[in-house]
């Protein structure tokens, strides 16, 4: 496979794509230093572009292309439908800015949402606006930190997070300002309940839980759990990366969780990683609403109708991002739960399932599976058996590029030498399933016979294995094309600036 | 790579080695090749006061960050400042060139609850899955 040249490398002085009509209305100069001497700019034709980014949409792995059983990420296959409605020209076209009267539709689109998400996970109210899962938790635990403010009892500066927990949510608690407490997991792989009893107290402000966890289990405590920390005076945080298990089975309201994010680019198909834009927003118990980020929208009963209208919480921590969130996903997401139904979601959770157990069943032979539990959505494995023949996690997820497989997620969670990640999800046919397991077992089978094939993978790819240590050493994530000038001056930022000022806040 | 007789060890993979009343530390052998390439370190200010098994710094590789854990209680007195610039050390001298920190004992008996190399030796085959 060729190594595709930067565009920049591609480019031809007055070569072009697009011309511009002649201009109809006066031109007016620019403000004074707003103007540019000159812009590295890449000059292609339309057909280098599109020769362009299609060769490089062809190297990289997506959902489209082949399985996808990244851990932890539910890479489930995004339904062409969501695409189709979310370019319908009254959800594409508007602008934020448009009076509330000529959006209707899509607050109406918002209002549904936010009930179909409180109802699914048995909350009270949901808000929209987080913009991806982390964003989700940093929401919730804002929440969590004003709610506690609000009743003056503001000793609690501690947030408790299982080891089993995702790895955002220790970071999302620091951001917030508490301190982090690792709660350690049992031999079946749930919370330690003894360990967490004398790590509770009334500096507890909360604890941030992952249900089902990391490893792929449902936490048999979890009744216990929460009731302790409930107890102790503190909020229980889910992490709702983990939905795709228990659509339509369990509700994490009625298990007394106070505060969960969802994450719409796992578990409702929204695209995932470099797809879209993600969208994570959060439900919250009955008593918690008003603390919600806003602008929210809400209805009004009319003789004509519903009518629906923005407002800001009385008690909201805020804004948390521009205008209402990434509504194409709310889009996205609204139609993947309209197409499903009430049964439809129930059978995605049951099929997810099973599919990870299939895949552990016929997995547990040739790698160490840790945990001897039936498991969710998703599991762990460990290639600590491969290791004594010098071959790791990550050569097992190099190897499997050969095959045209994207691999598992490696590494994470910790608790697990050697951890291989592995996540289905409920979209694969069975024939998917055993290709992958075909090729699991021929990596196994190579890794007692012939380590070296599997320490060298990959074999198939443009590039082998790159130099990551020196990558995280010597790092640069600002390359520029040469004879850049893209830095503004001091007097074109004071320009922006009042010119932003002079922007009405809506 | 069996761990050298002159140390002591911890449970969550550190080396320490006592000189009067001071303790140099670092990592072993089976933590940064658990860990892979080392690829940077967060290590305290010298006067900073440290407790046994507390977080001390951080060490990052490409596979993850992970908490160093402190060895024994008392004040840091000195910091390997070379290493920050070439953590790869970590990787290729464990035992010599890497030393993190040293650090002086307020509580000296602390280092005899410590596991001797033998014992350390015997605890990390057993650690491994």
């Amino acid at each position: 496979m060729a190594v595709e040249p930067l565009i920049f490398d591609l480019a031809s002085p007055g070569r072009r794509a697009i011309r511009m009509p002649e201009p109809d209305v006066p031109e007016t100069a620019l403000p004074a230093g707003m103007a540019r001497e000159s812009l590295a700019w890449p000059e292609v034709s339309e057909i280098d572009v599109i020769r362009h980014f299609t060769r490089l949409s062809q190297k990289n792995h997506a959902i489209d292309i082949n399985f996808y059983p990244l851990g932890s990420c539910t890479m489930k296959y995004n339904p062409k439908v969501n695409e189709a409605v979310a370019r319908y020209p009254g959800f594409a076209g508007i602008h934020p800015y448009q009076p509330e009267a000529t959006v209707q539709g899509a607050m109406e689109l918002m209002s549904e949402l936010q009930a179909m998400l409180a109802e699914i996970s048995g909350f009270h109210a949901v808000t929209l606006q987080p913009a991806a899962g982390a964003h989700g938790e940093l929401t919730g635990v804002l929440i969590i930190r004003d709610f506690h403010a609000d009743r003056g009892d503001t000793a609690r500066n501690t947030i408790l997070v299982p080891d089993s927990a995702h790895g955002t949510n220790p970071a999302t608690a620091v951001m917030a300002g508490f301190k982090v407490e690792t709660v350690p997991s049992n031999s079946r792989g749930n919370v330690d309940i003894k360990a967490l009893r004398p790590m509770l107290g009334p500096h507890i402000a909360g604890l941030m839980i992952t249900n089902p966890n990391t490893l792929g289990l449902w936490d048999e405590g979890i009744d216990e759990v929460i009731g302790l920390v409930h107890e102790a005076g503190g909020l229980v945080y889910n992490d709702g990366a983990n939905f795709n298990a228990i659509l339509g089975i369990a509700r994490p309201g009625d298990l007394g969780i106070d505060v969960m994010h969802f994450n719409l680019h796992k578990t409702f198909s929204t695209p995932h990683g470099g797809g879209g834009p993600g969208s994570g927003p959060v439900g919250v118990r009955a008593g918690l609403e008003d603390y919600l980020p806003g602008p929210r929208v809400r209805t009004i009963a009319e003789d004509t109708g519903p009518r629906y209208e923005w407002f800001m919480p009385e008690r909201s921590i805020g804004r948390l991002h521009s205008f209402h969130g990434n509504f194409g996903m709310h889009v996205r997401a609204y139609t993947y739960i309209r197409m499903h139904g009430a049964a439809g979601l129930r059978r995605v959770s049951e099929d997810a399932v099973l599919a990870a157990n299939y895949l552990k069943s016929q997995l547990s032979d040739d790698y160490v599976v840790p945990y001897d539990r039936s498991c969710m959505h998703e599991f762990v494995a460990s290639a600590s058996r491969q290791k004594a023949n010098g071959v790791k996690a990550v050569d097992i997820a190099k190897r499997l590029l050969d095959f045209g497989i994207h691999p598992p997620t490696t590494y994470f969670p910790l608790v697990v030498p050697e951890c291989l990640m592995m996540e289905p999800t409920e979209t694969e046919s069975i024939e998917t399933l055993d290709s992958f397991v075909v090729a699991m077992k021929q990596i196994a089978r190579e890794s007692a016979e012939t380590p070296e094939i599997v320490r060298s993978a990959p074999h198939t790819t443009a590039f082998k294995r790159f130099d990551e240590a020196g990558a995280n050493r010597r790092l640069n994530l600002r390359w520029e094309p040469e004879h850049s000038q893209v830095v503004p001056s001091e007097s074109v930022i004071g320009e922006v600036e009042r010119i932003l000022e002079a922007v009405p806040a809506d | 790579m069996a761990a050298p007789t002159d140390r002591r060890y911890t449970r969550t993979h550190e080396w320490v080695l006592v000189e009067g009343d001071v303790a140099t530390m670092g990592v072993t052998d089976h933590a940064q090749n658990e860990l892979g390439d080392i690829t940077y370190l967060e290590l305290p200010d010298p006067g900073t006061e440290v407790e046994a098994t507390k977080p001390l710094g951080v060490v990052e590789s490409v596979k993850a960050a992970s908490d160093v854990y402190s060895p024994v209680d008392g004040e840091i007195v000195e910091r390997n400042d070379a290493i920050l610039d070439s953590p790869e050390v970590v990787n290729s001298s464990p035992y010599e060139g890497a030393w993190l920190v040293k650090i002086r004992l307020a509580n000296p008996a602390q280092v005899e609850d410590l596991m001797d190399a033998d014992a350390y030796d015997v605890y990390e085959k057993e650690s491994a899955v």
